[in-house]
């Protein structure tokens, strides 16, 4: 199972990084995006998800009952998810906003910034 | 979008999907839900409505703006890391008590929930904000 | 509960602002007030580790390696405190030079998260929790980029945001990875365990994709496009928080994980990071030369200077490879990369702010279109000599001593081809900052184009601005002192077993959880 994991994540992340190299930013965002996928499903197979019991620990013990599940990969993939989701978010507004002010979605005409307006 | 299906369907999800997000709200501490959830499904029901009818009518039905919430929220969170201090323990440990409810005995209700709903608020806040900027663009 | 103040009190700020919204005065009175007590907290914090005790606080109670860790060791208090300057200057900046619109609506709300984030990366003691302090730190930077909307912003916000989404999704698989292979996320812990790893080489590309990561925050040479695309387009309270405040986390980051965590890497990694620093510094200067606009011209000189702040942590951690921890030399290089930061975060926000007023005077920050300001504003002109002549590194001002103590470490190192690129780059500097000063300063004034700034809006922009040069000259004048604080702040960054018993130790947890 973790192959196959291991095999959609080089995907994503190929997929991702290729769209990011595109010159139109609408396909900047997908990449940002598959990337952030890709990211948040190597931290899902690299903490090797074990499958278990919640580790719940019981009144009186000290310790789960022994097959549990590490919650805290789950914890920080959520934390990844929520946040790569806010930027995504941020992005998407961020590329509308641009395209209303320059009405292109090509990358190679944004270069006011770098050349000197002199 | 002019569905007649899809606005009657929004005007009777919104009141069941709030509902449905206190209930995650309540029952996160000790099963799956939370406050993060409960936010989340608490603005896809007013999304879901500016979608349906209309963008003024669903920021009406929320009554304060989406930034507020977010004060809010956040005030609520930090504050709930305040009791613990208050006897002497490191900020943010959590803090219970237990109350009586509505002829329930022993509802335990502490800090961590305080902070839930400050997440709550701050999720219901910042989604609802980025959504009605977005869609308030579109129109 | 002290060492989380300096978070806690710019977020509550920035919750209280959220709810004054289109009223600039209560918000610009709430910015100033949080961001005073933000300084007077991390300046208590730093009087409580002066004398090298290091103190942490466990979130609600949870112990070490289970719970989120803030802890506070010589360096991290001091570049608290140094945000914490930064950021009641700039606000007070903004009180004088922002316009209505913007005062009154985002502009101090988020100028506080980022100030709260930029804490929380100083003093956590929790890998994941540095994670999200960026990703907060960055998220406030993006809207504050963007806010007003004009085309450079958001062609430079473009930039900006993918350049940083990139660092940042790095940042987390090589927390997935390190995760996965050692099992534990706490800075402290993971020092101790890092070497239980069974594949050596792991840990190279560990710290690999770390570097990697931190480099394209910090600015560093092959990943700094973003910088000079992005700094000089928001309006300048903006630019200087950022030049300030945002690369120097970068740096932190860097200096921080490579000294506690992979000290086993360090022979390796230590000529990577000088490599990348002679270049880093090579780059940026030489893009600042060609350039003809002030704004544009220190948004690249930030570049060359991280390289400065690299090349002492790489002196530092190549020499302890073969010399050991506690070889004298090594602190020297690392005493000076401190010094380094300390002095560049005061210049390089004071020397935005100062074409900030400069821009809010004339109406350009071009080098062409604005001449004589030493004529018809000679008070902004002298402060401005001052600020460039310390980043220079003309002798009594901070940047002479910064660069003096690094230039002192390769010497002794035996390092001598990164210390004649660091002195040719340190005449470059100068000449660049000469041309300024030529160019804008000197010459017949020209006829002004907006109108003659009020007495208000004088005093609160002047007036930051002439408290960082005096901060300058006496960083200078107190040189002994400084170098004193960067020495053992370095001291206890090379010997990483003291930030580890002060996290597991509880006696010292107390000290910190002390209300």
């Amino acid at each position: 199972m973790n192959i196959i994991l291991a095999f959609c994540c080089g995907l994503l992340a190929a997929t991702g990084t290729y769209m990011l190299l595109r010159r139109s930013f609408v396909k900047l965002v997908i990449g940002l995006a598959l990337l952030s996928h890709a990211a948040n499903l190597l931290i899902y197979i690299v903490a090797s998800p074990l499958l278990g019991r919640p580790p719940l620990v019981r009144a009186g013990e000290t310790q789960p009952p022994a097959p549990f599940a590490d919650p805290l990969p789950g914890a920080l993939i959520l934390t990844a998810i929520v946040i790569s989701f806010g930027v995504v978010a941020f992005t998407i507004v961020l590329i509308k906003r641009t395209y209303e002010e320059i009405g292109t979605d090509d990358l190679d005409q944004m270069t006011s910034t770098d050349r000197d307006l002199c | 979008m002019n569905s007649v299906i899809f606005q009657v369907a929004a005007r009777v999800l919104l009141p069941v999907m709030l509902l449905l997000s206190v209930v995650f709200l309540l029952r996160g501490h000790n099963e799956p839900g939370g406050g993060f959830i409960g936010g989340l499904v608490a603005a896809s029901g007013y999304i879901l409505y500016a979608l349906a009818v209309n963008l003024p009518e669903s920021r009406r039905l929320l009554h304060v703006h989406p930034r507020t919430l977010i004060s809010t929220g956040l005030l609520i969170a930090i504050l709930s890391g305040v009791p613990a201090l208050l006897v002497d323990q490191p900020f943010m440990k959590g803090k219970w008590i237990e109350v009586t409810i509505a002829g329930f005995e022993g509802v335990k209700f502490g800090t961590p929930f305080v902070f839930d709903v400050g997440v709550y608020l701050v999720v219901l806040g910042v989604t609802l904000l980025m959504a009605f900027t977005l869609e308030e663009r579109y129109q | 509960m002290l060492i989380a103040l300096p978070v806690l009190i710019p977020m509550l700020g920035a919750a209280l602002c959220l709810l004054f919204w289109g009223r600039s005065r209560p918000q610009a009175v709430l910015a100033l007030a949080s961001t005073a007590s933000m300084l007077a907290a991390s300046v208590w914090i730093l009087f409580g580790v002066r004398d090298g005790t290091i103190l942490t606080l466990n979130f609600g109670g949870w112990q070490a390696p289970f719970g989120i860790t803030f802890v506070a060791d010589l360096f991290g208090a001091i570049m608290v405190t140094l945000g914490a300057i930064v950021g009641l200057a700039v606000m007070a900046f903004s009180v004088g030079a922002s316009d209505r619109l913007r005062a009154s609506s985002g502009h101090y709300p988020l100028s506080l998260t980022l100030l709260a984030a930029v804490s929380g990366a100083f003093l956590t003691g929790d890998l994941f929790n540095l994670y999200v302090w960026f990703e907060l730190m960055l998220l406030s930077s993006f809207v504050l980029l963007t806010l007003g909307g004009e085309r450079g912003q958001l062609e430079g916000a473009i930039k900006y945001v993918t350049l940083n989404l990139l660092s940042s999704m790095l940042f987390l698989m090589a927390i997935g990875l390190i995760y996965g292979t050692v099992g534990t996320l706490n800075m402290a812990d993971l020092a101790r365990r890092i070497d239980d790893l069974q594949d050596p080489k792991l840990a190279t590309l560990l710290a690999t994709l770390l570097l990697v990561s931190f480099g394209i925050k910090a600015g560093a040479f092959p990943f700094f496009f973003w910088l000079p695309a992005s700094y000089h387009t928001p309006p300048p309270a903006v630019s200087a928080l950022f030049s300030g405040l945002l690369t120097k986390v970068g740096v932190y980051a860097i200096i921080r994980v490579l000294s506690l965590i992979f000290d086993q890497e360090w022979s390796l990694l230590g000529d990577v990071v000088l490599v990348v620093a002679g270049l880093t510094m090579v780059t940026g200067v030489l893009g600042a030369i060609v350039q003809n606009d002030m704004r544009r011209i220190l948004s690249f000189h930030i570049v060359s200077q991280i390289g400065y702040m690299l090349m002492g942590l790489g002196i530092a951690i190549g020499l302890v490879g073969s010399l050991g921890a506690s070889s004298p030399i090594a602190v020297l290089a690392m005493s000076g990369a401190v010094f380094y930061i300390f002095h560049h975060i005061i210049v390089k926000a004071n020397l935005f702010l100062i074409s900030g007023a400069v821009l809010i005077t004339t109406g350009s920050t071009n080098l062409k279109e604005v001449n004589g300001l030493a004529k018809s504003h000679p008070f902004l002109s002298m402060l401005f000599l001052i600020s460039s002549m310390s980043l220079a590194g003309i002798p009594i001002l901070s940047g002479f001593w910064a660069k003096f103590v690094l230039v002192r470490g390769g010497l002794e190192a035996g390092s001598y081809t990164i210390v004649l690129v660091s002195l040719a780059v340190s005449l470059l500097t100068l000449y660049s900052m000469t041309k300024i000063w030529t160019q804008v300063f000197w010459g017949e004034p020209d006829d002004l184009k907006s109108p003659p700034l009020d007495r208000r809006t004088k005093a609160w922009v002047y007036s930051p601005i002439a408290g960082m040069c005096v901060l300058t000259i006496c960083i200078g004048i107190g040189a002994e002192s400084s170098a004193r604080l960067a020495l053992d702040a370095a001291e206890q960054l090379l010997d990483s077993s003291r930030y580890i018993d002060a996290v597991f130790d509880g006696a010292s947890a107390q000290i910190g959880d002390a209300p």
